[in-house]
């Protein structure tokens, strides 16, 4: 099937989006990549997913799956070379559980901590040390989370070697310590120099304007948040 | 066929996340020694067994925990896949479509059911209610969609038999009839969610399901316990 049986729409700067864009490039799966603007939405993007209006979507002939943890084990499941997840169940539960884990506990806290006001950084901090920590423990002794080879788990995480060291520049802040999480920092050269993911990541400085801009716009409004972690 | 002392579950009765690992327990008909655990305090088990969260339910299988309800379902499935009807569908679009709509019961229909009993004011009671029944609105929706595809009239999400999705979104029923209840609101009815309140009541007779789901007046009970403990705390 050629490319245009295959869409992707997503933005430049989403983590959720790139997850999906590395996985399909790991199969070798051809797709048409549609650039969405989330602050102006298309009509498209409405149609596409009209529970969460969010992208990525991901489009492959007549079906049409949303949220990203579902889209890759759809692509995991309907392209079978190179698998992301495990055989093993027991090791497929764990994969789904810190892939869940670092997404509703350090994902969020990072993200606070760099836009939130003094008080709340500091909460939220500790939040996002703490799950380093965990995770830290997971990667120990391996080159990447899928083993020899990335897998399921290094691509739900894989936002943390990009995205966490942008957070950390416009916030001013340290979360991934080199010397209190060594494990961790080997993990992120070893995925970022990945030839599948070297050449497909956004431009950082593209990036750190990105959020400096957003932490003005959001800030007032996550004032109290630290409550929800 | 696993040994009942290889599998144990650590829950309580009233949690829905407890229950959707006893339904897929029961789909599959493994033997296992439930644990009720009642936190006053914590269990070493519970704690050794999920460090991270300390949160019920975990399964333990052959000594090795698996936390977290809807993850503790699917490894259910993959691991007794030979043993009675899969949990999740044959078709990678079809599971998409479960996997995603469990997880909006989770992510968003669930915290707002949750928010009313703590809710601040009328405004914000009212707020989320129509939050919930919007909800159930799209889940209506998606069970005519998944039901009646192909020319078919299936019962439950999963087909003639219960599936991921219908154990996802149905262990949530006891606790949004107490919300009913509590609020004097109807969330489901034959006007509104037509198509869930039949697949409420086929759900809830179901063999797997009828013996282990808790009746509502116990879980109103119980709800009211909690209220007076929380407000006797703050």
């Amino acid at each position: 099937m050629g490319s245009k049986d295959v869409k992707l729409v997503s933005f430049w700067v989403s983590p959720f989006g790139k997850r999906v864009e590395w996985a399909l490039k790991l199969k070798g799966v051809e797709y048409e990549y549609i650039e969405e603007d989330i602050y102006n939405k298309s009509n498209l993007l409405l149609e596409l997913n009209p529970v969460h209006k969010k992208v990525p979507v991901l489009v492959h002939g007549n079906k049409v799956i949303s949220e990203s943890f579902v889209i890759l084990e759809y692509i995991d499941e309907t392209w079978k070379q190179h698998p992301l997840l495990p055989q093993d169940p027991y090791q497929r539960a764990h994969a789904r559980f810190w892939a869940n884990f670092a997404e509703h506990k350090l994902l969020y806290a990072a993200f606070i901590a760099m836009v939130a006001s003094r008080d709340d950084t500091e909460k939220a901090l500790n939040v996002a040390r703490e799950s380093v920590e965990k995770i830290e423990q997971e990667i120990k002794g391996k080159k990447f989370f899928g083993g020899d080879n990335i897998g399921y788990l290094d691509i739900a995480l894989g936002w943390i070697s990009y995205w966490i060291p942008v957070y950390e520049e416009v916030g001013s802040m340290q979360i991934l310590d080199p010397l209190r999480f060594p494990a961790i920092n080997t993990w992120m050269n070893n995925f970022l120099n990945h030839p599948v993911i070297k050449d497909r990541l956004p431009h950082r400085d593209d990036m750190v304007v990105y959020f400096r801009d957003r932490k003005k716009i959001v800030s007032p409004a996550y004032h109290g948040l630290m409550k929800y972690l | 066929m696993a040994k009942k002392s290889e599998v144990k579950l650590l829950g309580a009765w009233p949690s829905p996340f407890v229950l959707r690992a006893r339904i897929a327990l029961n789909i599959k008909s493994v033997d296992y020694e439930f644990l009720e655990e009642n936190f006053q305090p914590k269990s070493q088990l519970l704690v050794q067994s999920n460090p991270v969260y300390k949160k019920i339910p975990v399964l333990i299988h052959q000594d090795k925990p698996i936390c977290e309800s809807l993850i503790i379902v699917q490894y259910v499935d993959d691991v007794w896949s030979s043993d009675g009807p899969s949990i999740l569908p044959a078709d990678p679009y079809d599971r998409a479509v479960a996997r995603f709509w469990a997880t909006y019961v989770d992510d968003k229909l669930f915290p707002a059911m949750k928010s009313i009993a703590g809710a601040k004011g009328e405004e914000e009671r009212k707020r989320l209610i129509k939050e919930v029944e919007e909800g159930l609105a799209l889940l209506e929706d998606a069970f005519n969609k998944i039901t009646t595809k192909g020319n078919n009239n299936y019962l439950f999400f999963g087909g003639d038999q219960i599936g991921y999705l219908d154990i996802a979104f149905g262990s949530l029923l006891g606790w949004l009839r107490v919300t009913e209840i509590s609020n004097g609101v109807k969330l489901f009815d034959q006007v509104k969610t037509p198509g869930l309140v039949n697949w409420a009541e086929s759900f809830s007779s179901h063999g797997a399901v009828k013996d282990v789901m808790p009746q509502t007046h116990n879980l109103l009970e119980f709800a009211k316990t909690l209220m007076t403990k929380m407000a006797h705390t703050n």
